[in-house]
């Protein structure tokens, strides 16, 4: 099942989708641009994110950063002002000079997960959506990286637009992704290239932190990142889970 | 793990707890020349923030697990800053004024040597950060920048600073944080351990106290592998 959550006409509406767009839990269908989208999760708990999960993005950033599956996940948390729904706006420093999005396949927990073992780890998920988390590099320095100025930017963390529930991906390591800027493919990857997959994911975090249903874990991004400019429409897209626009101002 | 609970008015926290680094004048010059060397190569620019996710939040008297193998915990006894209002993009002389509260925090890690891209394993383990007895509301604005911080563990004295001799002040903090990420009413902005932040063995009870804002205990227990 796939549901979002949008505002329309003065109040929040859980929503599934629909040959013309999406059609509101009362019955009324409406277009895409008719809406409000929100992230698709009533309380965002926990947004856990991956640096360097797939070995091109890796490499392509710098040699120095080069990571392997032996390694241990590079892990970061950011905050829920971060967050942004499908078709949303989000604001380009007049400052930067190199801002790029990074297409990612976002899990969200279902239930109370602790030193949950891999091969049972899959049973913990809620559901999956896509998330579009933009980094501005200017502002990288070699303190915890990546500092929360590169990554947490308020309207940063675009998500949505479904929540699709994990009954319908069976595998969430065979999807293709990618992203277009205003039309042209600019990042391509597929999940099976993800250094540390979902399940191994959730074993390791939950083995030191509890998850907790509405926690969120964003996996990583392929290579083919590129600087955006204001007003450009960046669409991230995984096969079977959706389609995500926001633009830049 | 005890819950928290700070259901006094008008202050519910929103289990966003934001921690700074190397705040402390001290504490950065204790790592000497390495700041300017690989990986580094410069001292912090823009305030270096991490976060204590909700898994971490637990409450005044909690028993804390410190892991098997981990021969101590570092106790970063921390002053928090309770967000009161929407803040974002403050400049400094309104800061304060978005800072409804003051609680103590114990910011609580695993010993690591490394600030380049530490494991959250080493801060976001459950229950690594005791926040209460209570949020207390504002006192004078000037006050907050010289609060005595002492650290007690088994009500022997270990640790005596001061809420001082930070690069940023509480109101500096608040504003150049709140020029990238809005802060939001129950956010708690911890304004950064002191240097020589005691390490403290499991089987003991630590009790954080800062001027004006009462004590803060927990203890530490060994974890046990079942």
């Amino acid at each position: 099942m796939k549901t979002a959550r949008v505002a329309f006409a003065g109040a929040i509406h859980s929503a599934t989708p629909h040959a013309q767009g999406l059609q509101l839990a009362d019955g009324r269908v409406l277009t895409e641009d008719q809406v409000v989208w929100l992230p698709p999760l009533t309380e965002p708990g926990t947004i856990i994110a991956l640096g360097l999960n797939y070995a091109d993005h890796a490499k392509e950033l710098a040699k120095e950063l080069s990571s392997k599956a032996s390694d241990e996940p590079l892990v970061f948390l950011k905050g829920p002002g971060s967050l942004i729904g499908h078709r949303g706006l989000t604001r380009r420093p007049t400052d930067a000079t190199f801002m790029h999005y990074e297409c990612e396949l976002a899990v969200v927990i279902g239930r109370r997960t602790r030193r949950v073992q891999a091969a049972d780890a899959l049973a913990h998920v809620a559901g999956y959506t896509v998330c579009n988390d933009y980094a501005v590099r200017d502002y990288l320095e070699n303190w915890y990286r990546p500092n929360l100025r590169v990554k947490n930017r308020d309207g940063g963390t675009v998500l949505g637009p479904w929540l699709v529930s994990a009954d319908e991906v069976p595998d969430p390591q065979a999807l293709s992704l990618r992203t277009l800027v205003n039309g042209q493919r600019v990042q391509q990857g597929h999940t099976s290239d993800m250094l540390h997959g979902v399940a191994a994911l959730i074993e390791y975090l939950s083995d030191f932190m509890t998850l907790q249903p509405g926690d969120v874990i964003l996996t990583g991004t392929p290579e083919g990142t590129v600087n955006c400019q204001a007003g450009d429409q960046i669409v991230c897209e995984i096969d079977g889970i959706g389609q995500l626009l926001n633009t830049l101002y | 793990m005890t819950p928290l609970a700070f259901d006094f008015a008008p202050w519910r926290l929103s289990g966003q707890v934001i921690g700074v680094l190397f705040n402390h004048r001290p504490a950065l010059a204790a790592l000497g020349d390495a700041v300017h060397q690989a990986p580094y190569k410069a001292p912090p620019k823009a305030p270096v923030l991490y976060l204590k996710p909700r898994n971490t939040q637990v409450g005044d008297g909690a028993t804390v697990i410190a892991p098997s193998g981990a021969a101590a915990v570092e106790v970063g006894a921390a002053l928090g800053l309770v967000i009161g209002r929407p803040t974002c993009r403050v400049p400094a002389d309104q800061a304060l004024a978005c800072v409804a509260g003051l609680v103590i925090v114990a910011d609580l890690s695993l010993p690591h040597d490394s600030f380049y891209r530490p494991s959250v394993r080493l801060k976001a383990r459950d229950g690594f950060c005791p926040i209460g007895p209570r949020v207390w509301p504002m006192p004078a604005a000037k006050a907050v920048d010289a609060l005595a911080v002492t650290v007690q563990i088994d009500g022997r004295r270990v640790h005596e600073t001061s809420t001082g001799d930070r690069f940023r002040s509480a109101a500096q903090l608040v504003a150049d944080v709140s020029a990238f990420m809005t802060l939001s009413p129950g956010d708690v902005l911890m304004l950064g351990v002191s240097a020589g932040a005691p390490q403290v063995a499991a089987g003991h009870e630590v009790t954080i106290t800062i001027e004006g804002l009462g004590e803060l205990r927990f203890r530490l227990q060994a974890e046990v592998i079942v």
